[in-house]
């Protein structure tokens, strides 16, 4: 088989997230609009692509099949090649980039979506979980990342402190990101101030509840500059999962994390910049240890998923906007993360430079 | 414009899953008041057991007793418990490594408040009345005032011969969503509550739908414009449904049929009621009955069925492309 050897990046677009959004569980309303506008900057049309990814989930809306609906928002009648997975739009994105390194599409387009607020997302996302011994007790996503965030501040691997610092830089970077959720000037000393949600954890370092999209066009060698005048090209893309059983992992940091980064050559050389998908204050430090991230590197100048997750966007998102900062020229190489499953069980790294 | 309708959506089902046999011994252990780990190649016992060695990938050769104490390794506070947790008044969530295991099992403790909580504390598993072999069979753990306790606890029922192990687990999964409509779906449902059908029209291919979907599925844009139908058409495809099922609502045979209304150029799927099954036919001209106005809502079923509308059929060339 002749594989296409160089992918990149070529258009991003992202919905406002938001909490009780207007727009229906079928993602329709968010992606029409961040469609025409990726197509609009990449001056492509939907006969253009090859190939269309999706990631979403069924229990985010309470319906079976749901993402069929949504395939009316990209047209595809006449019928088009379509895909989906039940995963953060990020794992979609990785299907359409094998479809093009194998060379069976020049433009692939992928987009994930979720309606979170639509159901009571902690208490669903309890459906993830190993379903004889764990997800009969209905435990939430929040108590289950705060069971983590106690090993590592019991262990001394990062402090509250720490944790409110984390949320503090991430706002005050999300004012920049007109898609954000949350932002605004604020300190740790005043985020320390308020009360536990689910001790260790205050509001604060939890991810707010939010509905949106994403979209992130790929394209090969042949097409990639035409469509945008500085791609951002893939130089590494790999994901890898730690056990289901969360009492037989270490908690403290995250195998999968690392072996991905090794695998998609992460620090050679180090990025400028990384995006991460930590919807848990605890879970950028971790992060960044695992990914073997130095303080040089700026870490979430979107503001990250603690100002905006879309579930099953939100991974996405982060690829989208690490591909920014190479595409606007603010970097020369960048590093993307997203996460799925219970307390970072499953990671994905995407590294892209500038050439 | 009215505001979007939106609904309570509940979703319930009872998860039935097979138990394979390494969790059946587990959840047979709990039945008998025991909790039960895996010992690995490497030596280490993990509880509850794995299915497979997470070294070797073999399953479990045998199951070791473990707990029934533990102490707690790791815990968060719980002060507004979710339907379907363990406790429903304020609990830790913990990691527990019980007694003779060497990882962690996610349970709650009932530890009364966060203040009396600690990692490092000994609890102990709370049984339920009656033990049926799933893992609520543990209620909660409780904390241990004194030291570790000698040994795996054997009260409990008298072991169960294999016969007993049980095969199968089911947990009810209850969920609750409020579901919005479209814009463009609202518009319809609205104008059913007067009676009226209303479609939109694609922009770009002027084909017009009922009921309107968010975008056109052949252009990806949003349908703006309405357009309202007559309440007849043509069937275009039917099917006659002779099998009982549980919820229906009329009694078999019937005809469940795709009609396609004048004007529109997607049809939806309706009942044909008034005449013999049999007489049902593709091409077949019908009229929508309505239900008593005073019955009126905001939904499809204000149109209680379609019946046959006595006019010659339709061409089979006037519908051939919308089949």
């Amino acid at each position: 088989m002749t594989y296409q050897e160089d992918v990149a990046v070529v258009g991003f677009a992202q919905s406002p997230v938001l909490r009780h959004g207007e727009g229906t569980t079928s993602g329709v309303e968010m992606l029409v609009p961040i469609f025409a506008e990726v197509f609009r900057a990449t001056g492509l049309a939907k006969g253009d692509i090859g190939f269309w990814c999706s990631g979403s989930s069924d229990y985010l809306a309470g319906r079976a099949f749901s993402f069929v609906s949504a395939v009316d928002a990209i047209g595809a009648f006449p019928p088009t090649a379509e895909s989906h997975v039940e995963m953060d739009g990020a794992w979609a994105l990785y299907e359409a980039w094998v479809k093009i390194l194998v060379g069976e599409a020049d433009v692939a387009l992928a987009y994930g979506f979720g309606k979170s607020s639509a159901g009571n997302l902690r208490r669903v996302l309890a459906l993830q979980l190993d379903p004889y011994l764990m997800a009969p007790l209905w435990p939430d996503a929040v108590s289950i990342a705060a069971l983590q965030a106690r090993l590592g501040i019991e262990a001394g691997a990062w402090s509250e402190a720490q944790m409110a610092g984390v949320a503090a830089r991430s706002r005050a970077s999300a004012l920049t990101n007109p898609q954000a959720q949350v932002s605004g000037e604020t300190s740790a000393g005043k985020l320390l101030e308020q009360p536990y949600v689910a001790q260790p954890l205050r509001a604060h370092d939890c991810a707010p509840v939010g509905d949106g999209a994403a979209v992130v066009i790929l394209a090969s060698a042949a097409r990639a500059r035409e469509l945008c005048p500085r791609p951002a090209w893939i130089t590494g893309f790999e994901h890898r999962i730690d056990s289901a059983s969360l009492g037989a992992r270490d908690l403290i940091t995250a195998p999968s994390a690392a072996a991905a980064a090794s695998a998609a050559g992460a620090g050679d050389p180090a990025p400028d910049v990384a995006e991460l998908h930590a919807p848990f204050t605890h879970q950028e430090i971790l992060l960044r240890g695992a990914l073997g991230l130095g303080d040089g590197v700026r870490v979430n100048p979107s503001g990250g998923a603690l100002c905006g997750n879309p579930m099953f966007a939100a991974g996405l998102a982060r690829i989208g906007c690490a591909a920014r900062e190479i595409m606007s020229g603010r970097a020369g190489r960048a590093l993307a993360h997203a996460t799925s499953g219970p307390a970072l069980q499953q990671n994905l790294v995407c590294v892209m430079e500038a050439r | 414009m009215n505001q979007p309708l939106s609904a309570p959506l509940e979703i319930g089902f009872d998860y039935t899953r097979s138990l394979g046999p390494t969790l059946s011994r587990f959840m047979s252990g709990l039945a008998e008041r025991r909790i039960l780990g895996a010992r690995g190649a490497d030596g280490r016992v993990h509880a509850p057991p794995f299915e497979y060695d997470p070294v070797t990938l073999a399953p479990p050769d045998e199951l070791v007793p473990v707990g029934p104490e533990g102490e707690v390794i790791s815990w968060s506070w719980m002060p507004e418990p979710i339907e379907g947790q363990p406790l429903e008044h304020p609990f830790a969530w913990a990691l527990i490594r019980l007694d003779g295991a060497d990882t962690a099992m996610l349970h709650a403790v009932d530890a009364g408040s966060p203040g009396a909580t600690r990692t490092g504390m000994r609890v102990r598993a709370r049984w339920a009345d009656e033990t049926t072999g799933h893992i609520r069979d543990i209620v909660c753990f409780d904390p241990v005032a004194q030291g570790p306790a000698p040994g795996p606890e054997r009260a409990g029922k008298a072991a169960a011969g294999e016969d007993a192990a049980p095969a199968i687990m089911t947990t009810p999964v209850r969920l609750h969503y409020q579901h919005t409509v479209s814009p463009g779906e609202s518009s319809f449902l609205y104008g059913l509550a007067d009676g009226r059908l209303l479609a939109q029209r694609c922009p770009v291919c002027q084909k017009v739908y009922i009921p309107p979907r968010g975008a056109c599925p052949t252009d990806g844009v949003p349908t703006a414009d309405e357009v309202e139908l007559p309440d007849q058409g043509v069937v275009t495809t039917f099917c006659v449904v002779n099998v009982d099922y549980p919820g229906q609502r009329v009694a078999a045979p019937y005809v469940a049929a795709a009609v396609l209304l004048d004007g529109a150029d997607i049809p939806f799927q309706h009942l044909i009621l008034g005449c013999d099954p049999a007489e049902v036919r593709m091409g077949m001209r019908v009229r929508a009955v309505w239900k008593p106005r005073d019955q009126w809502g905001t939904t499809w079923e204000n149109i209680d069925h379609f019946e046959p509308a006595g006019e010659p059929d339709a061409p089979y060339e006037s519908y051939a492309h919308h089949l």
